[in-house]
Protein backbone atom coordinates (compact mmCIF):
# COMPACT_ATOMS: atom_id res chain seq x y z
CA UNK A 1 0.00 0.00 0.00
CA UNK A 2 2.85 2.51 1.02
CA UNK A 3 4.63 1.30 -2.12
CA UNK A 4 1.53 2.00 -4.37
CA UNK A 5 0.62 5.41 -2.96
CA UNK A 6 4.39 6.69 -3.93
CA UNK A 7 4.28 4.81 -6.80
CA UNK A 8 1.46 6.76 -7.80
CA UNK A 9 2.78 9.55 -6.73
CA UNK A 10 5.81 9.39 -9.44
CA UNK A 11 3.79 8.66 -11.95
CA UNK A 12 2.20 12.03 -11.15
CA UNK A 13 5.14 13.40 -11.62
CA UNK A 14 6.01 12.10 -14.63
CA UNK A 15 3.21 12.71 -16.24
CA UNK A 16 3.31 16.87 -15.07
CA UNK A 17 6.24 17.79 -17.74
CA UNK A 18 4.76 15.57 -20.23
CA UNK A 19 1.59 17.32 -20.55
CA UNK A 20 3.32 20.91 -19.71
CA UNK A 21 5.81 20.85 -22.08
CA UNK A 22 4.36 18.17 -24.76
CA UNK A 23 0.94 19.51 -24.86
CA UNK A 24 1.06 22.58 -23.62
CA UNK A 25 4.98 23.41 -24.56
CA UNK A 26 5.53 25.42 -21.09
CA UNK A 27 9.18 24.76 -22.05
CA UNK A 28 10.53 27.87 -20.18
CA UNK A 29 8.59 27.12 -17.19
CA UNK A 30 9.84 23.63 -16.62
CA UNK A 31 13.03 24.41 -17.92
CA UNK A 32 14.12 27.20 -16.08
CA UNK A 33 11.67 28.32 -13.74
CA UNK A 34 10.84 25.32 -12.18
CA UNK A 35 14.88 24.32 -11.72
CA UNK A 36 15.89 27.09 -10.49
CA UNK A 37 13.13 27.35 -7.76
CA UNK A 38 13.89 23.64 -6.91
CA UNK A 39 17.67 23.90 -6.57
CA UNK A 40 16.98 27.46 -4.14
CA UNK A 41 14.62 25.26 -1.97
CA UNK A 42 17.21 22.62 -1.69
CA UNK A 43 19.72 24.96 -0.59
CA UNK A 44 17.88 27.37 1.71
CA UNK A 45 16.15 23.80 2.99
CA UNK A 46 19.58 22.47 3.84
CA UNK A 47 20.86 25.22 5.50
CA UNK A 48 17.74 25.53 7.75
CA UNK A 49 18.49 21.66 8.24
CA UNK A 50 21.72 22.44 9.74
CA UNK A 51 20.93 25.40 11.67
CA UNK A 52 17.93 23.38 13.26
CA UNK A 53 20.33 20.46 14.10
CA UNK A 54 23.28 22.96 14.93
CA UNK A 55 20.75 24.72 17.80
CA UNK A 56 19.76 21.47 19.34
CA UNK A 57 22.06 20.98 22.71
CA UNK A 58 23.46 17.83 23.17
CA UNK A 59 23.56 17.26 26.64
CA UNK A 60 25.57 14.21 26.72
CA UNK A 61 28.78 12.96 25.40
CA UNK A 62 27.59 9.55 23.92
CA UNK A 63 30.38 8.47 20.94
CA UNK A 64 29.44 4.57 20.67
CA UNK A 65 32.62 2.85 21.48
CA UNK A 66 33.87 -0.70 20.96
CA UNK A 67 37.39 -0.51 21.13
CA UNK A 68 40.08 0.11 23.73
CA UNK A 69 39.99 3.87 24.98
CA UNK A 70 42.94 5.92 26.04
CA UNK A 71 43.94 5.13 29.38
CA UNK A 72 47.24 4.94 31.40
CA UNK A 73 50.41 5.03 28.83
CA UNK A 74 50.85 1.28 28.90
CA UNK A 75 47.89 -0.05 27.37
CA UNK A 76 48.62 -0.44 24.00
CA UNK A 77 45.49 1.23 21.73
CA UNK A 78 45.94 -0.11 17.69
CA UNK A 79 44.39 1.76 14.95
CA UNK A 80 41.42 -0.30 15.41
CA UNK A 81 41.07 1.33 19.09
CA UNK A 82 41.87 4.12 18.07
CA UNK A 83 38.58 4.31 15.51
CA UNK A 84 36.22 2.57 17.56
CA UNK A 85 37.10 4.96 20.33
CA UNK A 86 38.51 7.89 19.36
CA UNK A 87 40.28 10.61 21.82
CA UNK A 88 41.96 12.95 19.88
CA UNK A 89 40.20 15.25 17.32
CA UNK A 90 42.23 13.59 14.53
CA UNK A 91 40.68 10.00 15.55
CA UNK A 92 37.21 11.32 15.55
CA UNK A 93 37.59 13.05 11.66
CA UNK A 94 38.90 9.81 10.62
CA UNK A 95 36.26 8.23 12.24
CA UNK A 96 33.74 10.05 10.57
CA UNK A 97 35.54 9.69 7.36
CA UNK A 98 35.62 6.37 7.01
CA UNK A 99 31.67 6.62 8.19
CA UNK A 100 30.85 8.56 5.56
CA UNK A 101 33.35 7.27 2.54
CA UNK A 102 32.70 3.28 3.16
CA UNK A 103 29.92 3.57 5.73
CA UNK A 104 32.27 1.34 7.89
CA UNK A 105 29.59 0.88 10.82
CA UNK A 106 27.17 -0.40 7.93
CA UNK A 107 29.53 -2.74 7.19
CA UNK A 108 28.76 -4.39 10.65
CA UNK A 109 25.21 -5.05 10.15
CA UNK A 110 23.50 -8.37 10.97
CA UNK A 111 20.59 -9.69 10.80
CA UNK A 112 18.57 -12.13 13.27
CA UNK A 113 17.17 -14.99 11.92
CA UNK A 114 15.06 -17.73 13.71
CA UNK A 115 16.28 -21.38 13.03
CA UNK A 116 13.75 -23.80 14.60
CA UNK A 117 13.75 -21.97 18.20
CA UNK A 118 17.25 -20.87 17.94
CA UNK A 119 18.24 -17.18 17.48
CA UNK A 120 21.06 -16.56 15.10
CA UNK A 121 23.16 -13.61 14.53
CA UNK A 122 25.12 -13.75 11.30
CA UNK A 123 27.43 -10.81 9.21
CA UNK A 124 24.64 -9.45 6.25
CA UNK A 125 26.76 -7.40 4.17
CA UNK A 126 24.54 -7.45 1.23
CA UNK A 127 23.04 -4.08 2.52
CA UNK A 128 26.48 -2.00 2.83
CA UNK A 129 27.04 -3.65 -0.97
CA UNK A 130 24.00 -2.49 -2.05
CA UNK A 131 24.13 1.07 -0.22
CA UNK A 132 28.02 1.63 -1.30
CA UNK A 133 26.99 0.96 -4.89
CA UNK A 134 24.27 3.37 -4.75
CA UNK A 135 25.54 6.21 -3.15
CA UNK A 136 29.37 5.98 -5.14
CA UNK A 137 27.33 5.39 -8.38
CA UNK A 138 25.70 8.51 -8.10
CA UNK A 139 28.48 10.37 -6.41
CA UNK A 140 29.83 9.78 -9.99
CA UNK A 141 26.92 10.53 -12.01
CA UNK A 142 26.60 13.68 -10.09
CA UNK A 143 30.26 14.87 -11.03
CA UNK A 144 29.46 13.78 -14.71
CA UNK A 145 26.64 15.59 -15.64
CA UNK A 146 29.74 19.39 -14.85
CA UNK A 147 30.31 17.79 -18.35
CA UNK A 148 26.91 19.70 -19.34
CA UNK A 149 26.86 22.18 -16.93
CA UNK A 150 30.43 23.89 -17.25
CA UNK A 151 32.32 25.23 -21.00
CA UNK A 152 35.04 24.50 -21.24
CA UNK A 153 34.82 21.12 -19.05
CA UNK A 154 37.90 20.57 -16.83
CA UNK A 155 40.25 17.60 -18.19
CA UNK A 156 39.16 15.55 -14.99
CA UNK A 157 35.51 15.38 -15.56
CA UNK A 158 36.47 14.97 -19.30
CA UNK A 159 38.79 11.80 -17.28
CA UNK A 160 35.98 10.65 -15.03
CA UNK A 161 33.53 10.36 -17.87
CA UNK A 162 35.63 8.95 -19.84
CA UNK A 163 36.45 6.11 -17.43
CA UNK A 164 32.93 5.69 -16.70
CA UNK A 165 32.12 5.04 -20.32
CA UNK A 166 35.29 3.37 -21.48
CA UNK A 167 33.08 -0.03 -22.54
CA UNK A 168 32.51 0.49 -25.80
CA UNK A 169 31.13 -3.21 -27.06
CA UNK A 170 27.39 -2.77 -25.69
CA UNK A 171 26.59 0.20 -28.58
CA UNK A 172 26.47 3.10 -28.87
CA UNK A 173 27.03 5.11 -27.23
CA UNK A 174 28.85 3.78 -25.01
CA UNK A 175 27.17 2.50 -21.73
CA UNK A 176 28.21 4.13 -18.28
CA UNK A 177 29.62 1.91 -16.09
CA UNK A 178 27.66 3.88 -13.24
CA UNK A 179 23.97 3.35 -14.91
CA UNK A 180 24.47 -0.42 -14.74
CA UNK A 181 26.22 -0.04 -11.27
CA UNK A 182 23.19 2.68 -9.39
CA UNK A 183 20.64 0.70 -11.06
CA UNK A 184 22.25 -2.97 -9.49
CA UNK A 185 22.17 -0.97 -6.33
CA UNK A 186 18.61 0.59 -6.34
CA UNK A 187 17.27 -2.61 -7.13
CA UNK A 188 18.42 -4.31 -4.07
CA UNK A 189 17.49 -1.36 -2.50
CA UNK A 190 13.98 -1.63 -2.83
CA UNK A 191 13.55 -5.28 -3.53
CA UNK A 192 14.81 -5.76 -0.04
CA UNK A 193 12.29 -3.61 1.21
CA UNK A 194 9.55 -6.24 -0.80
CA UNK A 195 10.88 -9.52 0.24
CA UNK A 196 12.24 -8.75 3.04
CA UNK A 197 9.44 -9.19 5.66
CA UNK A 198 11.06 -7.79 8.67
CA UNK A 199 12.21 -4.59 6.69
CA UNK A 200 8.61 -4.12 4.64
CA UNK A 201 7.08 -4.05 7.95
CA UNK A 202 8.64 -1.07 8.84
CA UNK A 203 8.47 0.57 5.59
CA UNK A 204 6.83 3.51 4.83
CA UNK A 205 5.70 5.76 2.22
CA UNK A 206 8.49 7.96 2.73
CA UNK A 207 10.89 5.02 2.70
CA UNK A 208 9.70 3.94 -1.14
CA UNK A 209 8.90 7.46 -2.85
CA UNK A 210 12.98 8.86 -2.34
CA UNK A 211 13.54 5.06 -3.74
CA UNK A 212 10.90 5.36 -6.43
CA UNK A 213 11.51 8.54 -7.57
CA UNK A 214 15.91 8.33 -7.72
CA UNK A 215 14.89 5.06 -9.85
CA UNK A 216 12.85 6.96 -11.88
CA UNK A 217 15.76 9.64 -12.91
CA UNK A 218 17.95 7.14 -13.59
CA UNK A 219 15.73 4.89 -15.75
CA UNK A 220 14.78 8.35 -17.66
CA UNK A 221 18.11 9.06 -18.06
CA UNK A 222 19.11 6.29 -19.52
CA UNK A 223 16.00 6.33 -21.72
CA UNK A 224 17.68 9.55 -23.04
CA UNK A 225 20.71 8.36 -23.58
CA UNK A 226 20.29 5.24 -25.59
CA UNK A 227 16.87 5.24 -26.42
CA UNK A 228 14.55 8.15 -26.87
CA UNK A 229 17.71 10.46 -27.62
CA UNK A 230 17.66 14.48 -27.72
CA UNK A 231 19.76 17.20 -29.12
CA UNK A 232 22.62 17.24 -26.49
CA UNK A 233 23.93 20.13 -27.86
CA UNK A 234 20.70 21.95 -27.85
CA UNK A 235 20.42 20.70 -23.97
CA UNK A 236 24.03 21.86 -23.17
CA UNK A 237 23.22 25.26 -24.66
CA UNK A 238 20.15 25.21 -21.94
CA UNK A 239 22.00 24.05 -18.79
CA UNK A 240 25.23 25.95 -19.38
CA UNK A 241 22.88 29.20 -19.51
CA UNK A 242 21.45 27.52 -15.82
CA UNK A 243 24.96 27.47 -14.57
CA UNK A 244 25.56 30.75 -15.47
CA UNK A 245 22.74 32.78 -14.78
CA UNK A 246 22.06 33.63 -18.64
CA UNK A 247 19.29 30.78 -19.26
CA UNK A 248 16.95 30.50 -22.39
CA UNK A 249 15.07 28.10 -23.89
CA UNK A 250 17.41 27.26 -27.55
CA UNK A 251 15.90 28.52 -30.53
CA UNK A 252 15.00 26.80 -33.73
CA UNK A 253 15.38 23.39 -31.57
CA UNK A 254 13.33 21.33 -29.42
CA UNK A 255 14.70 19.44 -27.06
CA UNK A 256 12.31 16.00 -26.42
CA UNK A 257 10.10 15.06 -23.63
CA UNK A 258 11.88 13.03 -22.04
CA UNK A 259 14.23 15.84 -21.04
CA UNK A 260 12.34 17.59 -19.39
CA UNK A 261 11.17 14.53 -17.85
CA UNK A 262 14.41 14.03 -16.20
CA UNK A 263 14.65 17.46 -15.37
CA UNK A 264 11.39 17.90 -13.27
CA UNK A 265 12.31 14.78 -11.20
CA UNK A 266 15.53 15.95 -10.63
CA UNK A 267 13.95 19.18 -9.31
CA UNK A 268 11.23 17.46 -7.32
CA UNK A 269 14.24 15.27 -5.57
CA UNK A 270 15.82 18.36 -5.02
CA UNK A 271 12.99 20.39 -3.55
CA UNK A 272 11.85 17.09 -1.47
CA UNK A 273 15.06 16.78 -0.31
CA UNK A 274 15.89 18.79 2.81
CA UNK A 275 12.82 17.49 4.42
CA UNK A 276 12.99 13.84 3.55
CA UNK A 277 15.02 11.39 5.08
CA UNK A 278 17.38 11.99 2.18
CA UNK A 279 18.49 14.43 4.26
CA UNK A 280 20.79 11.95 6.14
CA UNK A 281 23.59 13.19 3.74
CA UNK A 282 23.96 16.28 6.43
CA UNK A 283 22.64 14.36 8.99
CA UNK A 284 25.20 11.79 9.05
CA UNK A 285 27.83 15.13 10.20
CA UNK A 286 25.81 15.98 13.37
CA UNK A 287 25.27 12.45 14.44
CA UNK A 288 26.90 12.55 18.39
CA UNK A 289 27.16 8.82 18.47
CA UNK A 290 29.88 9.49 15.58
CA UNK A 291 31.20 12.66 15.89
CA UNK A 292 32.31 12.80 19.61
CA UNK A 293 35.15 12.07 21.18
CA UNK A 294 35.45 9.11 23.61
CA UNK A 295 37.05 11.71 26.37
CA UNK A 296 34.96 12.02 29.11
CA UNK A 297 37.37 11.69 31.54
CA UNK A 298 39.96 14.50 30.48
CA UNK A 299 37.24 16.98 29.01
CA UNK A 300 34.25 17.80 30.62
CA UNK A 301 31.43 18.07 28.18
CA UNK A 302 29.23 20.82 29.91
CA UNK A 303 25.36 19.74 29.17
CA UNK A 304 23.65 23.20 27.92
CA UNK A 305 20.94 22.59 29.26
CA UNK A 306 22.32 23.24 32.80
CA UNK A 307 20.49 26.21 35.04
CA UNK A 308 21.23 27.26 38.10
CA UNK A 309 19.08 24.53 40.09
CA UNK A 310 15.99 25.17 42.34
CA UNK A 311 16.26 24.12 45.70
CA UNK A 312 16.02 24.52 49.25
CA UNK A 313 18.78 24.23 51.79
CA UNK A 314 18.17 21.91 54.89
CA UNK A 315 18.08 25.19 56.96
CA UNK A 316 15.18 26.69 54.69
CA UNK A 317 13.29 23.64 54.98
CA UNK A 318 13.35 23.01 58.31
CA UNK A 319 12.15 26.98 58.85
CA UNK A 320 9.32 26.09 56.42
CA UNK A 321 8.47 23.02 57.90
CA UNK A 322 9.46 23.21 62.17
CA UNK A 323 5.85 23.22 63.05
CA UNK A 324 4.91 19.94 61.35
CA UNK A 325 8.52 18.46 62.12
CA UNK A 326 7.87 19.11 66.13
CA UNK A 327 4.68 17.86 65.93
CA UNK A 328 5.71 14.86 64.27
CA UNK A 329 8.54 14.32 67.02
CA UNK A 330 11.58 15.09 64.39
CA UNK A 331 14.45 16.88 65.95
CA UNK A 332 15.20 20.01 65.37
CA UNK A 333 19.04 20.93 63.96
CA UNK A 334 19.69 24.22 65.73
CA UNK A 335 23.21 24.38 64.31
CA UNK A 336 22.77 23.30 60.70
CA UNK A 337 24.40 26.26 58.55
CA UNK A 338 22.88 29.06 56.25
CA UNK A 339 23.86 29.38 53.21
CA UNK A 340 23.22 32.51 50.94
CA UNK A 341 21.90 30.85 47.63
CA UNK A 342 20.09 32.85 44.58
CA UNK A 343 17.18 30.24 43.95
CA UNK A 344 14.91 28.56 46.84
CA UNK A 345 11.60 26.40 46.78
CA UNK A 346 9.06 23.88 46.49
CA UNK A 347 8.83 24.26 42.98
CA UNK A 348 4.95 23.85 41.83
CA UNK A 349 4.10 24.06 38.60
CA UNK A 350 2.31 27.23 37.45
CA UNK A 351 3.00 28.59 40.84
CA UNK A 352 5.16 31.49 42.26
CA UNK A 353 7.77 29.82 44.57
CA UNK A 354 6.74 31.08 48.01
CA UNK A 355 8.84 33.73 49.38
CA UNK A 356 10.57 32.54 52.80
CA UNK A 357 12.61 34.40 54.84
CA UNK A 358 15.51 32.76 56.42
CA UNK B 1 24.00 27.80 17.84
CA UNK B 2 26.52 24.98 19.08
CA UNK B 3 30.10 24.74 17.37
CA UNK B 4 29.08 27.56 15.11
CA UNK B 5 32.20 28.02 13.64
CA UNK B 6 32.26 24.50 12.19
CA UNK B 7 28.61 24.56 11.31
CA UNK B 8 29.17 27.88 9.49
CA UNK B 9 32.38 26.38 7.78
CA UNK B 10 30.61 23.43 6.98
CA UNK B 11 27.42 25.31 5.45
CA UNK B 12 29.70 27.13 3.03
CA UNK B 13 31.67 24.15 1.70
CA UNK B 14 27.98 22.40 1.54
CA UNK B 15 27.06 25.58 -0.69
CA UNK B 16 30.49 25.81 -2.46
CA UNK B 17 30.21 22.19 -3.75
CA UNK B 18 26.54 22.70 -4.68
CA UNK B 19 27.69 25.56 -6.74
CA UNK B 20 30.24 24.05 -8.47
CA UNK B 21 29.60 24.66 -11.58
CA UNK B 22 29.48 28.97 -11.68
CA UNK B 23 32.87 28.45 -9.95
CA UNK B 24 34.15 26.69 -12.84
CA UNK B 25 32.75 28.91 -15.28
CA UNK B 26 33.39 32.10 -13.33
CA UNK B 27 35.66 34.33 -15.76
CA UNK B 28 36.57 31.30 -17.95
CA UNK B 29 33.08 30.62 -20.35
CA UNK B 30 34.75 30.61 -23.42
CA UNK B 31 31.68 30.94 -26.77
CA UNK B 32 29.59 28.24 -28.22
CA UNK B 33 30.91 26.69 -30.80
CA UNK B 34 28.98 26.17 -33.84
CA UNK B 35 29.73 23.32 -36.10
CA UNK B 36 30.10 24.34 -39.75
CA UNK B 37 27.57 22.99 -42.03
CA UNK B 38 28.20 22.33 -45.75
CA UNK B 39 27.29 25.31 -48.08
CA UNK B 40 26.08 23.44 -51.15
CA UNK B 41 24.32 20.35 -49.64
CA UNK B 42 20.67 21.31 -48.06
CA UNK B 43 19.64 17.93 -47.09
CA UNK B 44 21.49 15.26 -44.88
CA UNK B 45 20.36 11.78 -45.24
CA UNK B 46 17.44 12.10 -42.69
CA UNK B 47 16.04 15.12 -41.18
CA UNK B 48 17.92 17.87 -39.12
CA UNK B 49 16.39 16.76 -36.03
CA UNK B 50 16.94 12.84 -36.63
CA UNK B 51 20.60 13.52 -37.36
CA UNK B 52 20.56 15.88 -34.55
CA UNK B 53 19.62 13.55 -31.95
CA UNK B 54 20.20 10.08 -33.57
CA UNK B 55 23.00 10.33 -35.84
CA UNK B 56 25.45 7.80 -33.64
CA UNK B 57 23.23 5.12 -33.82
CA UNK B 58 22.69 5.63 -37.23
CA UNK B 59 26.57 5.68 -38.07
CA UNK B 60 26.75 2.83 -35.49
CA UNK B 61 23.67 0.64 -37.51
CA UNK B 62 26.08 1.51 -40.97
CA UNK B 63 28.93 -0.18 -39.66
CA UNK B 64 27.16 -3.56 -38.51
CA UNK B 65 25.45 -3.03 -41.55
CA UNK B 66 28.37 -2.49 -44.16
CA UNK B 67 31.41 -4.31 -42.08
CA UNK B 68 29.16 -7.68 -40.42
CA UNK B 69 26.75 -8.08 -42.93
CA UNK B 70 27.71 -6.96 -46.76
CA UNK B 71 25.26 -4.27 -46.99
CA UNK B 72 26.13 -1.21 -48.46
CA UNK B 73 22.91 0.07 -49.68
CA UNK B 74 20.89 2.55 -46.97
CA UNK B 75 17.20 3.65 -48.26
CA UNK B 76 16.56 6.78 -46.45
CA UNK B 77 13.43 7.06 -44.69
CA UNK B 78 12.12 9.46 -48.10
CA UNK B 79 13.40 6.73 -50.01
CA UNK B 80 16.32 7.53 -51.47
CA UNK B 81 19.25 5.43 -51.30
CA UNK B 82 22.66 6.25 -50.16
CA UNK B 83 26.47 4.14 -50.30
CA UNK B 84 26.87 3.24 -46.47
CA UNK B 85 30.54 4.86 -45.94
CA UNK B 86 31.80 7.70 -43.45
CA UNK B 87 34.39 8.86 -45.73
CA UNK B 88 32.60 8.04 -49.18
CA UNK B 89 29.16 9.83 -48.07
CA UNK B 90 28.98 11.66 -44.42
CA UNK B 91 32.53 13.45 -45.31
CA UNK B 92 31.51 14.28 -48.89
CA UNK B 93 29.59 16.94 -47.92
CA UNK B 94 30.76 17.24 -44.00
CA UNK B 95 34.47 17.60 -45.65
CA UNK B 96 36.37 18.75 -42.62
CA UNK B 97 36.00 16.63 -39.14
CA UNK B 98 37.42 19.36 -36.57
CA UNK B 99 35.20 21.91 -37.99
CA UNK B 100 32.10 19.79 -37.73
CA UNK B 101 31.98 16.78 -35.60
CA UNK B 102 34.44 17.90 -33.10
CA UNK B 103 33.20 21.35 -32.25
CA UNK B 104 29.72 19.85 -30.92
CA UNK B 105 31.97 16.77 -29.69
CA UNK B 106 34.35 18.90 -27.78
CA UNK B 107 31.46 21.48 -26.55
CA UNK B 108 29.38 18.06 -25.28
CA UNK B 109 32.24 15.61 -24.44
CA UNK B 110 31.71 12.61 -25.82
CA UNK B 111 34.34 9.83 -26.65
CA UNK B 112 33.23 8.64 -30.30
CA UNK B 113 35.28 5.87 -31.41
CA UNK B 114 35.38 6.80 -35.01
CA UNK B 115 38.88 7.66 -35.84
CA UNK B 116 40.40 4.80 -33.93
CA UNK B 117 39.78 3.02 -37.26
CA UNK B 118 39.20 5.75 -39.48
CA UNK B 119 41.53 8.44 -40.77
CA UNK B 120 39.89 12.01 -41.15
CA UNK B 121 40.36 13.09 -44.62
CA UNK B 122 42.77 16.48 -43.19
CA UNK B 123 44.57 14.13 -41.23
CA UNK B 124 45.47 11.67 -43.96
CA UNK B 125 46.84 14.88 -46.24
CA UNK B 126 49.19 15.80 -43.99
CA UNK B 127 51.00 12.55 -44.20
CA UNK B 128 50.55 12.13 -48.23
Amino acid sequence: MNALVSFIILVILIFIPWIGVGVLCLDSLFGIIIPYACFLVFVIGLIYRIIYWAKSPVPYKIPTTCGQQKSLPWVKRSLKDRLESPFYTWEVILRMFLEIVFFRSLFRNLRADLYGKRLIYGSAKWLWLGAILFHWSLFIILLRHLRLFTYPVPSLIQGLDYLDSFIQTLGVPPVYITDILILAGLTFLLLRRFIDSKVSYLSYGSDFFPLFLIIGIVVSGILMRYYFKVDLYAVKQLTLGLATFNPSIPEGAKIGVIFYIHLFLVSSLAAYFPFSKLVHMVGVFFSPTRNMANNNRAVRHINPWEYPVKHLTYAEFQERFRDVMEQAGIPIDEEVEKEEHEWYSIYIPGKEPPKIKV
Amino acid sequence: MYNAGKVIFFIIVLILFFTIPMWLNFGRLEAIPQPELPKEEKKCVESKDYMKAYHMKLLDNWRKRAIRENQHMYIASDGEKYTISLQRACMKCHTEKEKFCDRCHNFVITHPDCWDCHIAPEVAKKWQ
